[in-house]
């Protein structure tokens, strides 16, 4: 074989890695862009969801699709609700401080962490995947429900994209996220749009988990890497911009792809994160923080 | 602070304190002597951190890779050199000394919530790198320093690093050190400088201080601080390992300073010692232990900020530094 399958073959591998990442991060984003806080816990929403749709989709017997497709009902909505309540009772108490609510965001991680190790158990776990096709390619098969989650990644964005800039609810997220305070003067219930931003990201986080836990499985530590991850999409991309979100999340998840198939992967992990820091010290805008503004 | 009675009764009392830790090591029953000695070396590292999380008002999500090259700067020369333990020990605080002051330069360029992820990336890569030349420092495996290396002749004397009395008393020695130098520093121009920008940098800019020269100062001690802890728990526990440079302890440090009242010069000791026992006694009936960090972090921050030193000085003791 040349280089051209192994090429498309990573290239492949990198848009499943975009697709999930570009979910999770949206997630990271909306929190910070919104509310300004930076939520430490957000691997393990994302791990929470992962180990949910385990959970929904072993109880349900028959065809994999059903208690896949339950798994990817309940599961957002079970995590969008852990959020929620981490909101009410922590966050808003800290009136979204910056620092503390880092130092509290990482107590999170910690507890959900344990309760998954505890109560799941250290185990990786596999779901099946709704369906079984292989789609064929010029050199080789490929797995059809990699292509579906590439495929529904591009729709949640899209949607999300549609209900911020299009609906009230989005109007109202976008005044929040410009000034908090002027908001706040016209009317706009400031403290429930957080709880709501909060929760949505939690849920994208879980969905993006119950996506990839057919290709990947459900493991009570798999919340690091997205955490790091969706860490550098959003730096990458700007802090807060969302459109600068999805690019970094495309580059750096074909890249990641792309890399780990020619490298060794600590040694890009490694690089990778040391040049993020770097961009973060000298060009803290982002990326494409400039061309978004 | 102003000089006077209160001065001398902040003095009197960090003496007493060590004074009572001396006295520890002849009353205390073996197992907590060893969990004394742990707590005091960690305790080094928790006051590394405050002098920038407390005084300078810097929260650091990285201060692992300051600690972890105290740690492998120690251990690496004495296990693949045969260096002596002297020479060890100054290697992992140089390498502190250098790692914190290239650290430092770069991280703060940023502020705020930048410098706390800056920080915990570069940890990151440092943990990564400690993965990566796995030949040297067998990744999570670790090493295990030979005991035969951990000896020290000082004027004569053979002082065997294994033995439970001599590594109570070097840790002992270690902490005063840093414990009194915390102290001075405090008390110091340039310890009042660091609250000073704390509480207000553009003011301390307006007024002619290189607020830039004064925070990478304060880096470069706390790294120079954490490394000491390191090399010092390398050289008297004899464990080398990529845990110890791994994101948790960047947590720790920052939980028991939290714990002990930020900006306090005993409350990294108060903070460290507590966790200890909370996980020690806990650890009998669960294994759990990570859900009690996470709980203790957010019942903190929630409704204790100030730590436990922080809030007696609060209400009922106004002259501790």
């Amino acid at each position: 074989m040349g280089f051209g399958p192994y090429f498309l073959l990573a290239s492949l591998e990198g848009l499943v890695t975009a697709a999930v990442l570009t979910l999770t991060a949206l997630g990271l984003s909306l929190v910070f862009g919104v509310m300004r806080v930076v939520n430490v816990a957000h691997g393990e929403f994302f791990m929470l969801g992962a180990v949910l749709a385990w959970a929904i989709s072993t109880a349900f017997a028959g065809h994999p699709s059903i208690g896949f497709a339950a798994a990817l009902l309940v599961s957002p909505l079970v995590v969008g609700g852990v959020a929620l309540l981490a909101e009410r009772l922590v966050l808003r108490r800290l009136n979204y401080d910056p620092e503390a609510t880092i130092v509290a965001t990482i107590g999170l991680l910690y507890i959900v962490q344990q309760l998954a190790l505890t109560f799941y158990g250290p185990d990786a776990r596999p779901v099946q995947a709704p369906f079984n096709i292989r789609v064929t390619l010029p050199w080789f098969g490929y797995s059809g429900y990699k292509l579906a989650v590439i495929a529904a990644a591009i729709v949640l964005v899209i949607a999300t994209w549609l209900v911020l800039t299009r609906t009230k609810v989005g109007l109202v997220m976008r005044a929040t996220q410009y000034d908090r305070e002027t908001a706040q003067a016209f009317g706009i219930p400031v403290d429930r749009v957080y709880a709501g931003v909060f929760a949505l990201g939690a849920m994208l986080a879980a969905i993006a988990a119950v996506l990839v836990v057919p290709i990947q499985q459900a493991h009570y530590l798999m919340g690091r890497d997205p955490l790091l991850l969706s860490f550098i999409v959003v730096i990458i991309g700007g802090l807060g911009s969302l459109r600068g979100t999805v690019v970094a999340a495309v580059l750096i998840g074909l890249s990641d792809g792309i890399i780990s198939v020619f490298f060794s992967p600590t040694l890009a992990k490694m690089l990778a994160t040391l040049l993020v820091a770097l961009v973060l010290v000298f060009r803290p805008q982002g990326l494409f923080g400039a061309a978004t503004r | 602070m102003m000089p006077g009675a209160g001065s001398r009764r902040a003095v009197a009392l960090h003496l007493a304190v060590i004074a009572v830790l001396f006295a520890l090591n002849f009353i205390l029953p073996e197992y907590h002597r060893g969990i004394f000695s742990r707590v005091m070396v960690l305790a080094v590292f928790a006051m590394g951190y405050n002098i920038l999380f407390g005084y300078t008002g810097l929260l650091s999500l990285g201060h692992a890779m300051f600690f972890a090259a105290g740690l492998y700067g120690a251990g690496l020369p004495l296990y693949h050199l045969g260096w002596g333990v002297p020479e060890s020990f100054v290697v992992g605080l140089a390498c502190g000394v250098v790692l914190s002051a290239a650290v430092g330069v770069l991280a703060l360029r940023t502020t705020g919530v930048a410098f706390m992820i800056v920080t915990m990336m570069f940890s990151q890569v440092f943990y990564l790198a400690t993965l990566y030349f796995t030949t040297y420092t067998r990744g999570e495996e670790g090493l295990v320093l030979p005991q035969a290396a951990r000896r020290v002749e000082l004027g004569g004397v053979a002082l065997d690093l294994t033995n439970p009395a001599s590594r109570y008393m070097i840790a002992l020695a270690m902490f005063s050190i840093v414990l009194l130098a915390t102290l001075a520093l405090v008390r110091a121009p340039f310890g009042r400088t660091l609250v000073a920008i704390r509480e207000n940098e553009e003011r301390m800019r307006m007024l002619g201080y290189d607020v830039f020269r004064a925070k990478l100062s304060a880096v470069i001690l706390s790294g120079l601080f954490c490394a000491a802890s390191g090399a010092a728990y390398a050289l008297l526990f004899g464990y080398v390992g990529s845990g110890f440079a791994s994101i948790q302890y960047s947590i720790l440090p920052l939980l028991w300073v939290l714990l002990g009242g930020a900006a306090t010069t005993l409350g990294p000791l108060i903070g460290t010692l507590f966790m200890f026992y909370v996980i020690d006694i806990t650890s009998a009936y669960t294994s759990a232990y990570l859900l009690l960090v996470g709980v203790a972090l957010i019942l903190l921050i929630l409704f204790f900020p100030r730590g436990l030193l922080g809030s007696i000085r609060e209400r009922w003791l106004p002259w501790l530094p």
